[in-house]
């Protein structure tokens, strides 16, 4: 197994005191897998990506195992964090304007990872970075060498953050939200870029979104958060043909669809994403669940089997079942 | 082209013009004066004593009938050196100091900071005298004590515009490349705080020429027979009531000096922040 992550807890030092941001979080990736990790902002996705890249904020806590091919890096010291970053994990992030220094040209900064890590000279690193503009797809890779950030479309500014991520070849790439900053005709360009990047080189990918179709038909197994804990996960054809938990039928059942007569009003999940700070003492969906009930309260709820690989944390599985979507 | 761009936007900048002469002005008269100056700064003439502005000395002389603008032009030497060092002294170990306590936070950035606010507590002046005490009196103590207090100064401007740096989401992306606190702070932070230190250390030098001249006005800076503004000021307070214009002669040159770095500064900090100069 690539990467094993098991009972990852990490608690954040806020203004409101301790909050268990992530509460338990365990799955894995092999070689050439895919996964999506779904969930609304606040849930803990993007943590989730800093935990696996050792950027967690100042002050919080981390508990439970990361191991990635082999090591354990869950309290693993900075400098073999730098070694490991940039080199066989890559991260690509959301907004590509600011995760560009604004001071540098692309050249130059797609360049940094292959001289930190490979010890490439000037020279070598200038002909890897053609190459790699090329793989993702960057025309007239020469002539943008010396380009400034400021000086490329939003689509383009990804390509070169992709490059930077893909430059060392890592063999888990990270994507925490890649299209969020992105027009929608992109969004679809560049996750087919990163999907064909991903197969290609037999990555493990984790593709993070709050956006249900983006990930469902480019990964094999979904992920979906709340509250800091994986509700439901699973080959996501098995998901889909069996949505099970009721967060994961609310989320489907709120995406837009082509063709809606005008005037239709999306579905919504009642209620608002509760704060980290005060968790419910049970199942952290319950209280915006239309299937809550008592029990749901005073327990976090358990992992239930629905199908092969396929989990979720309910204990009224049967009843949401005969519930039609 | 930023570069050229940047030039037209300075020479229409009123006070970054301003600013910009005197303080070339300055140069030119400590420069000129390395290579020529109308007499031998400290040449003593008793029978030219205050002597009206001549053709021969342009701005009269002084109880001892020494040269004015000689001593002026000499004098100038001296303000830009404190300046110079001053400020050297004062970024190099503030601007490591901030770099330290802004990557390495924690305990570090706390004793980095408490240390500074405990030079901070001192007033210049204060510390200068100290060190007069310990080392005598001298303009290489004096600058030194001047460079001691710039260094909080610059410590402090340096660790809050870092932290803002850090702050940035390309700075995570390096993080995320593997790059160490190092080469971050050489790459990404010391780079996007440079338009600050740099309006820093001209204010820094306007007040380091300052305490300079208040410090040989003190007799605990430049000593005789070495001219200096502020010793000049010194001398003529004795003879304040028979020739006031030796006190005006001096005063007007700090005065000059500290005002074209101010402008200058302020013109600067305009000409360098990016949303202040899309507005102009």
């Amino acid at each position: 197994m690539l990467l094993e992550v098991k009972d990852l807890r990490v608690t954040l030092h806020t203004a409101r005191g301790q909050a268990e941001a992530l509460r338990g979080i365990s799955f894995s990736l092999d070689r050439g897998e895919t996964a999506g990790l779904i969930g609304e902002s606040g849930c803990g996705k993007s943590l989730t990506a800093l935990a696996l890249m050792g950027l967690l904020p100042e002050g919080a806590r981390i508990a439970g195992s990361i191991r990635f091919d082999g090591q354990e890096l869950v309290e693993l010291p900075e400098d073999a964090w730098c070694r490991l970053r940039g080199a066989r994990i890559g991260m690509v992030f959301q907004e590509p304007m600011s995760a560009l220094n604004p001071l540098h040209s692309i050249g130059r900064q797609i360049a940094e990872p292959l001289r930190l890590h490979r010890g490439l000279t000037a020279r070598e690193a200038r002909a890897e970075v053609l190459r790699l503009l090329d793989r993702v797809r960057l025309p007239d890779g020469a002539r943008r060498l010396n380009a400034f950030p400021h000086q490329l479309s939003g689509g383009q500014r990804q390509r070169v953050v992709i490059a930077i991520a893909l430059a060392c070849g890592p063999s888990l790439l990270v994507a925490d939200e890649p299209t969020t900053a992105l027009d929608v005709t992109l969004q679809r360009e560049i996750l087919d870029l990163i999907a064909g990047l991903v197969e290609r080189e037999r990555m493990a990918l984790l593709l993070i979104s709050h956006d249900l179709g983006v990930v469902a038909q480019r990964v094999a197994r979904m992920l979906v958060m709340y509250g800091g804990t994986l509700v439901e996960s699973g080959p996501s054809t098995e998901v889909f043909s069996r949505l099970s938990h009721p967060y994961t039928r609310g989320l489907y059942a709120a995406r837009p669809v082509l063709g809606m007569p005008r005037g239709t009003r999306l579905a919504t999940i009642p209620g608002r994403v509760p704060e980290l700070v005060d968790l419910p003492e049970g199942c952290p969906f319950g209280e915006r669940c239309t299937f809550v009930i008592d029990a749901c309260r005073r327990a976090p709820p358990p992992a239930c089997a629905v199908g092969p690989g396929h989990e979720a944390r309910c204990i009224r599985l049967d009843t949401v079942a005969r519930v039609p979507l | 082209m930023p570069e050229t761009r940047f030039l037209d936007r300075a020479l229409r900048h009123p006070s970054f013009v301003c600013g910009g002469v005197l303080v070339v002005l300055l140069v030119a008269a400590a420069a000129l004066s390395l290579a020529w100056s109308p007499h031998p700064p400290a040449e003593i003439d008793v029978q030219q004593r205050f002597a009206p502005p001549s053709a021969s000395h342009w701005l009269g002389t002084d109880s001892l009938g020494r040269d004015i603008a000689s001593q002026l032009l000499v004098g100038a030497q001296n303000s830009i050196v404190a300046g110079v060092i001053a400020v050297s002294i004062g970024a190099a170990l503030g601007v490591a100091l901030g770099c330290l306590a802004s990557a390495r936070r924690g305990w570090v950035e706390e004793v980095a900071m408490r240390a500074s606010d405990f030079t901070f507590a001192f007033p210049a002046l204060l510390s200068a005298i100290m060190l007069t005490a310990i080392y005598g009196p001298g303009l290489l103590t004096s600058i030194v004590a001047i460079g001691i207090f710039n260094i909080p100064v610059f410590a402090r401007i340096t660790r809050a515009s870092a932290n803002a740096v850090w702050a940035r989401e390309y700075v995570l992306a390096a993080r995320a490349a593997g790059k160490g606190a190092w080469r971050i702070t050489f790459d990404h932070v010391l780079p996007n705080v440079a338009s600050v230190l740099i309006v820093q250390s001209t204010i820094q030098f306007a007040i380091a020429i300052l305490a300079e001249a208040a410090l040989s006005y003190l007799g605990l800076g430049t000593q005789p027979p070495q001219p200096s503004w502020g010793r000049m000021l010194n001398e003529a307070q004795m003879q304040m009531f028979q020739a006031p214009q030796l006190a005006i002669y001096p005063g007007v040159a700090i005065a000059l000096a500290v005002l074209g770095l101010n402008l200058m500064g302020d013109g600067l900090r305009d000409l360098l922040d990016p949303k202040l100069a899309r507005k102009r």
